[in-house]
């Protein structure tokens, strides 16, 4: 009977509505059921498929391996400061980097000349591979959060500027026409309808300055450093420990994730008037 | 007493540098158009004529290239409060709740806020949006929204409406309710109106006079009075025996169902 569970979706519209919404929450139901199947076959398959497969515990040690490493990590290593210390570098990189990108976005946004004159310098930084710049700040800084922040910096500074300078270069005329009638002074202009027409694409550059300004803090705590989640991979890969290379690389992409949802979380707050978009927009609309 | 007058009013659109081939356009030539206080004016036209141009230029956003045009006998220099913009667009800002939509530009001109609530209040009662004045443009159908872009036009009091096309957008019957509207409003407060369309029967049911408008460059070609009673009553008046008639005149005029149409 695989061709009867379709079937059982197609909406009847003999069917009352109370009929139909079980129905929903039956299909929704199956889904999470499918969903847990599908990430316990994972963790099985990482419990018990390298030593299956002949793969050397060094190369993939075993699930259970990695949580002891962990859970030693944080009892006789420094694991929860290493944590909060790159929490604290995307923050704060993250923060800067943002505040920064969108003021120039702006600034750039409401200047032709201003625009003229900076973007071939922002084209090309916008090619440059930004993490390169890391080992510059260190060199610069020494080894401490500083390089990292700064790198963070750049890497978010760009997906924002460009995604604001783009959405307020395509503001509405007839908006910006519609207060002019009404003798709207230049801050009027730009506080009641350039900002508030900018918010989605500046939440579009969030989204993705979340999940870069953890690649910009990771990569320069590669660089150099004794503290943060960064140093420690360095560390576990110079003692060959895979399993500490792994606790810090899922570690690192928790910290992605929780950015990437509590910029989502403001999104939902800021954006509350928007009719409600499908919740997997992709995150990369203008990469940087 | 003229409320808003043209006088030969020319506007031509230097040719844009860079572009080849690109010579420039002269829009309107010696238009001169007076509408006295409390009367209704329609503009008919073939698309692209300079109609639009015209409308801009009496709110202030356009200037034009040669010759003035006067609202309340004041030369226009830039946008005033005597006159009100509505066009086929209802440019709701959709961050904005309906009410706060219909504040808005008394909002720009900084009234006090109690006194604004208050009298969008009153705006959202007389176009029937009580019940919507904290949903978002987005929730609300077309007619509606139009509704509402008609009571933050009215909100500012003007002395002079200028209307582009503002129903052009809408099904034939939310157009027809909102004619009435806005016809019952413009009498009852004796407001002055010029509007744009390009619907030969709206124009006949909602004015006192049409003016015809040639191809461009645009000049007025004729101006037909609409000696039909009942100007409050465009339900009513669409349906005067004088109405088909006047819109075969007026067809005839604009050459429509001609074949050649170099639009």
């Amino acid at each position: 009977m695989a061709d009867g569970a379709p079937l059982a979706v197609t909406p009847d519209r003999a069917q009352p509505d109370s009929a139909r919404q079980s129905l929903a929450a039956a299909v929704q139901r199956r889904e999470v059921w499918l969903s847990a199947l599908a990430l316990l076959a994972f963790l099985v398959g990482w419990e018990w498929g390298p030593p299956l497969l002949g793969i050397a515990p060094y190369n993939i040690p075993r699930l259970s391996a990695v949580f002891e490493e962990g859970i030693h990590m944080w009892v006789n290593g420094d694991l929860l400061r290493h944590t909060l210390i790159t929490c604290f570098e995307v923050i704060v990189g993250f923060g800067l980097g943002c505040l920064m990108g969108a003021v120039m976005g702006y600034v750039l946004g409401m200047s032709r000349l201003m625009e003229v004159v900076a973007s071939p310098y922002i084209l090309a930084l916008q090619i440059a591979p930004k993490v390169a710049f890391a080992p510059l700040f260190v060199m610069w800084f020494g080894y401490n959060i500083t390089p990292r922040i700064l790198t963070a910096i750049l890497i978010v500074f760009f997906p924002v500027l460009i995604n604001v300078l783009t959405s307020v270069r395509s503001v509405d005329p007839s908006m910006i026409d519609l207060a002019r009638l009404f003798k709207a002074t230049r801050a009027q202009i730009f506080w009641k309808i350039e900002f508030p027409w900018s918010l989605p694409a500046l939440f579009s550059g969030l989204r993705i300055g979340a999940t870069l300004a953890v690649i910009g803090v990771t990569v320069a705590e590669l660089v150099g450093g004794n503290v943060g989640l960064g140093a420690e991979l360095a560390r576990a890969e110079g003692g060959a420990n895979t399993a500490a290379v792994f606790v810090t690389i899922i570690l690192l992409t928790v910290i992605g994730i929780l950015a990437y949802v509590l910029v989502i979380l403001a999104e939902k707050v800021v954006l509350r008037y928007a009719p409600q978009r499908s919740a997997g927009r992709p995150a990369g609309e203008i990469a940087g | 007493m003229l409320r808003l007058s043209f006088k030969e009013v020319s506007r031509f659109f230097p040719p844009v540098r860079g572009r080849t081939g690109s010579e420039g356009v002269l829009a309107v030539e010696g238009v001169s158009i007076d509408i006295e206080d409390g009367e209704v004016v329609a503009l008919i036209g073939p698309s692209g004529c300079g109609k639009s141009t015209l409308l801009n230029l009496a709110s202030g956003l356009d200037r034009p290239s040669k010759g003035e045009i006067f609202v309340d006998g004041e030369p226009v220099s830039g946008p005033n409060e005597h006159v009100a913009f509505m066009l086929q667009k209802d440019l709701l800002l959709p961050w904005r709740t309906i009410r706060r939509n219909v504040e808005f530009g008394q909002e720009i001109r900084r009234m006090d806020a109690a006194q604004r609530e208050e009298r969008a209040q009153k705006f959202l009662h007389r176009y029937h949006l009580d019940g919507f004045a904290n949903h978002y443009p987005h929730e609300l159908s077309g007619g509606m929204r139009q509704r509402a872009a008609l009571a933050r036009t009215m909100m500012m009091d003007p002395d002079v409406l200028l209307l582009d096309e503002p129903f052009s957008a809408l099904d034939a019957q939310t157009k027809m309710v909102l004619q009435q509207d806005l016809a019952q409003t413009v009498a009852e407060e004796g407001k002055t109106a010029f509007l744009i369309t390009h619907d030969l029967v709206e124009a006949l049911a909602l004015s006192d006079r049409v003016l015809v408008m040639s191809r461009r460059p645009g000049r007025i070609i004729e101006e037909i009075p609409v000696d039909i009673p009942g100007r409050a009553e465009p339900m009513k008046r669409r349906q005067h025996e004088k109405i088909g008639p006047m819109t075969a005149r007026l067809m005839s005029l604009l050459d429509i169902g001609k074949v050649e149409q170099t639009v």
